[in-house]
């Protein structure tokens, strides 16, 4: 009896299942590349790539809260905050822009700590933390903002540096450098880095690594703080590729940047997934959204289409939780 | 037990397979009205998935299974319970905020029209308690109760189905202690004196011979043998199982001499559970400690190696005072607590083993910012070979390990930190004889290698055969401390047991 070969075997299904979701975005390109109208073009491919930056970032952000078995509801409203605050601090306050944009990511940053210590330090449940902190935020762009929809330069004003470094270039997405930016520090950051191997062994057992001498909490603040840093930076690129952030707005943002972690394979349930999966899953949800588009179905049926996404990733993923759970004897 | 008793089972030429595994290979199995029928073997030998195909969790791929006579098949849970096989499983599956009566009747509730008639319900639950002789009342609830209460409950609940006659114990010894065990087999033997067949499934040598009637041994999925308990010597059971012969011979003499140094000393440690402990750990030693489940001694245990916060006292390492307040004070003090759970707090299940074994020193695997991750394998590889963890890979997750090797990684942890002090709770619970031989090789070895360490245990020989010097606790508060020469398991139960 040979306990190595089922596990080969395991390892060998769990290969496949890391090919799944690489494939499907691979099929459904095919599918609207055919079916689509103008669908298969360096327009759209570029479409799609912008229409994935700020989800993006937020996506690999959130990724690592996910992965500590945490959530994190407030990082849509927390990215429009940023962003409302950058807007402030340029137009109301009179900063350079360099400067206003630098206190950007710094927004983003504060958010996230004072999520990591409700939820490290206070015991409060994630949920309930980032739910309150969703409003705050929400809440707190407004009154900075006087509810005035901020303003970013825009191509033929006096800084529109602005607009070429983070959106696009003549025909160059810049935007997208920072996306890929983002991604392999990110990656870096969750695999590589001693943070990254305590985020997954506290997403896997926070009990058991708090008695192996690690300090969870620090960590998971940690985990937190790093989540509104992405956002942070997300709102940047927000701003760069829409130029107007709007006080109240925001929310609903994270529920399409959770989808894509889902969609990539993360675990709600915590200690497992990848950030590949999450950059996959950000280019599907993108594909799905100019594919329909590209069959003339509009915004309604986009959102229609994403939840059916989700919900098929995870059921697919208690499939195979389920099927691996049978191999065992 | 008469040889001509109904024969309630005959499974017979068993066959099942797993996707590159024969996991039972012409098993077979028989089971009379009114006996207890042990199953041994060693982790994976083919006894769980037997069971499996009993209770039709799993579909057997050939052989015939009879009960009362009747060839049958079992295609699920429903069909076994209807059949009159019941199990109780090793986790306990009570809902600790519900009475007795509602746990017994979940899902079978006494109702009148649409609303819950729980009068009728806990008299009829009342009834059936005092039927079997159980000292509880329906109407408590059920966190309330010990271990051992909640274990009869969990029983009494698959008795309560009306045509219970097969009755399946999957280790249901294992959190008790020696106390509630005897109180547990006093209603075991009332059962059978009732005529109900009980399968029983347990790693401990010791109990079998107090409880069964006869012992099916079982090995690599295959049938061994059955013998009556009465006739065969332990020795030979556990032959049968390992195909080796292992001795188990109590220590007669310290080999600690009286002058080593005091490496840990605890004073007046107090908390919730824990009333004023004191003890002293010696260089090499083997520490026992002994005493009933809930006597403080894991809570002992939890208060050194900072896991929860005392309320007083003092911890001296090495003569100097410590404020260990969390965990990783403890293990920056080297104190490492291989707990008694190790699926709960021993291990990140999902982990790979090589993540698992670093995780208490991964700063040292850590350059500037990266986890140097071949340093990292080769450590644990070194470990997989030192402590023989059997895994394909350190890559494997720890998840899809044998308890044993589980509680190898737990080990290999603790190695890698190089901690001083160790404190084994339970070490070797619920694994098998095998590797438990192999757990005690460790902690001798480690003992050579200066460290020190102690130990909690509920199994008495154990305790004896490896403890150099024994402290028995009652009730959170310490109330002995015997040598090694003059420890009996007497001794250690009369001041175990609480002074009534």
């Amino acid at each position: 009896m040979s306990e190595q070969s089922i596990q080969a075997q395991g390892a060998r299904k769990l290969d496949l299942q890391k090919l799944l979701a690489p494939a499907v975005l691979v099929v459904m390109y095919i599918f609207f590349a055919i079916f689509g109208k103008n669908f298969f073009s360096s327009y759209t491919l570029k479409t799609i790539l912008e229409s994935a930056y700020y989800t993006g970032l937020m996506s690999f952000g959130i990724t690592f809260v996910i992965i500590t078995g945490g959530i994190d509801l407030s990082i849509g409203t927390n990215m429009m905050c940023s962003a409302i605050i950058g807007g402030v601090a340029f137009s109301m306050w009179g900063l350079p822009l360099w400067l206003a944009l630098c206190l950007v990511p710094l927004t983003g940053l504060m958010f996230g700590f004072l999520n990591g210590l409700l939820v490290a330090k206070a015991k409060l449940p994630p949920f309930i933390a980032t739910l309150g902190m969703m409003l705050v935020t929400q809440g707190f762009g407004a009154i900075v903002s006087r509810v005035q929809t901020q303003r970013y330069p825009t191509i033929g004003t006096p800084n529109e540096w602005f607009k070429t470094l983070f959106y696009r270039s003549g025909d160059f997405p810049t935007g997208a450098l920072y996306l890929l930016a983002a991604f392999v520090v990110a990656a870096f950051v969750l695999n590589k880095t001693r943070f990254g191997r305590y985020v997954y062994a506290i997403g896997s057992n926070e009990e058991a690594t708090r008695l192996s001498g690690v300090k969870v909490d620090k960590f998971k603040v940690m985990a937190y703080a790093v989540c509104g840093l992405f956002c942070g930076f997300g709102a940047i690129l927000y701003a760069g590729t829409y130029t107007t952030a709007i006080p109240g707005t925001g929310n609903g943002l994270e529920t399409y940047a959770i989808a894509a972690v889902i969609i990539g394979g993360t675990s709600m349930a915590g200690g497992s997934g990848t950030m590949v999966g999450t950059l996959i899953g950000i280019f599907i949800m993108a594909v799905l959204r100019a594919g329909l588009s590209s069959l003339g179905l509009q915004a309604h049926w986009q959102t229609f289409f994403t939840g059916v996404v989700v919900i098929g990733a995870v059921l697919m993923d208690n499939i195979r939780v389920r099927a691996a759970q049978k191999v065992r004897v | 037990m008469s040889q001509n008793a109904e024969i309630l089972v005959r499974m017979t030429g068993i066959e099942k397979y797993f996707p590159g595994v024969h996991a039972l290979n012409q098993a077979q199995f028989e089971l009379r009205a009114g006996e207890v029928h042990a199953l041994v073997g060693e982790n994976g030998a083919g006894k769980s998935t037997l069971m499996k195909v009993l209770t039709g969790i799993y579909q057997r791929d050939g052989g015939e299974i009879q009960v009362m006579g009747k060839p049958v098949e079992i295609r699920d849970a429903k069909e076994a319970q209807d059949l009159g096989i019941s199990i109780v499983h090793q986790e306990l599956n009570l809902l600790k905020d519900l009475t007795v009566a509602e746990n017994i009747y979940i899902g079978r509730e006494s109702m009148q029209g649409i609303l819950l008639d729980k009068k009728a319900q806990n008299k009829r639950t009342q009834a059936f308690l005092d039927h079997l002789n159980l000292n509880l009342k329906a109407t408590q609830n059920v966190g309330k109760l010990t271990v051992a209460k909640q274990q009869m409950v969990e029983i009494a609940k698959a008795l309560s189905h009306d045509n219970t006659r097969i009755l399946i114990l999957d280790e249901p010894t294992a959190p008790l202690s020696d106390v509630e065990i005897e109180e547990l087999f006093r209603f075991v033997r009332d059962l059978r004196s009732r005529g109900v067949g009980i399968i029983y499934i347990s790693h401990r040598m010791g109990e079998l011979k107090q409880i069964s009637d006869r012992i099916t041994v079982m090995r690599d999925g295959l049938y061994v043998d059955t013998v009556d308990t009465a006739q065969t010597p332990m020795d030979d059971i556990i032959r049968m199982m390992v195909g080796r012969v292992i001795y188990e011979q109590p220590k007669t003499q310290s080999r600690v001499p009286p002058d080593a140094p005091v490496v840990l000393e605890v004073k007046n440690l107090r908390s919730w559970e824990v009333k004023d402990v004191s003890f002293t750990l010696r260089k090499g030693e083997i520490l026992g400690l002994a005493g009933l489940v809930g006597a403080g001694r894991t809570e002992v245990c939890r208060l050194i190696a900072g896991a929860d916060k005392r309320d007083a006292g003092e911890i001296v390492v090495e003569g100097v005072p410590l404020n260990i307040q969390t965990p990783a004070d403890a293990v920056e003090a080297g104190i490492g607590y291989l707990s008694e759970d190790r699926k709960r707090f021993g291990l990140c299940l999902g982990l790979s083993v090589a993540n698992n074994i670093v995780l208490t020193k991964l700063d040292e695997f850590t350059y500037g910012l990266a986890v140097n991750d071949k340093e990292v394998k080769a450590t644990a590889a070194e470990y997989k070979e030192k402590v023989d963890i059997r895994t394909p890979s350190v890559d494997t997750m720890v998840r899809t390990l044998s308890g044993g090797n589980q509680q190898k990684v737990v080990l290999s942890k603790w190695l890698v930190r190089d901690c001083d002090v160790l404190i084994f709770d339970e070490p070797t619970r619920g694994i098998d004889v095998g590797a438990k031989s192999e757990i005690y090789k460790l902690m001798h070895s480690l003992i050579e290698e200066g460290k020190s360490i102690i130990m909690i245990s509920s199994d008495m020989p154990e305790l004896l055969r490896m403890s150099d010097r024994i402290i028995v606790m009652c009730e959170g508060v310490k109330t002995g401390e015997l040598s090694i020469e003059e420890a009996t398991q007497e001794k250690i139960m009369a001041l175990a047991a609480p002074q009534v």
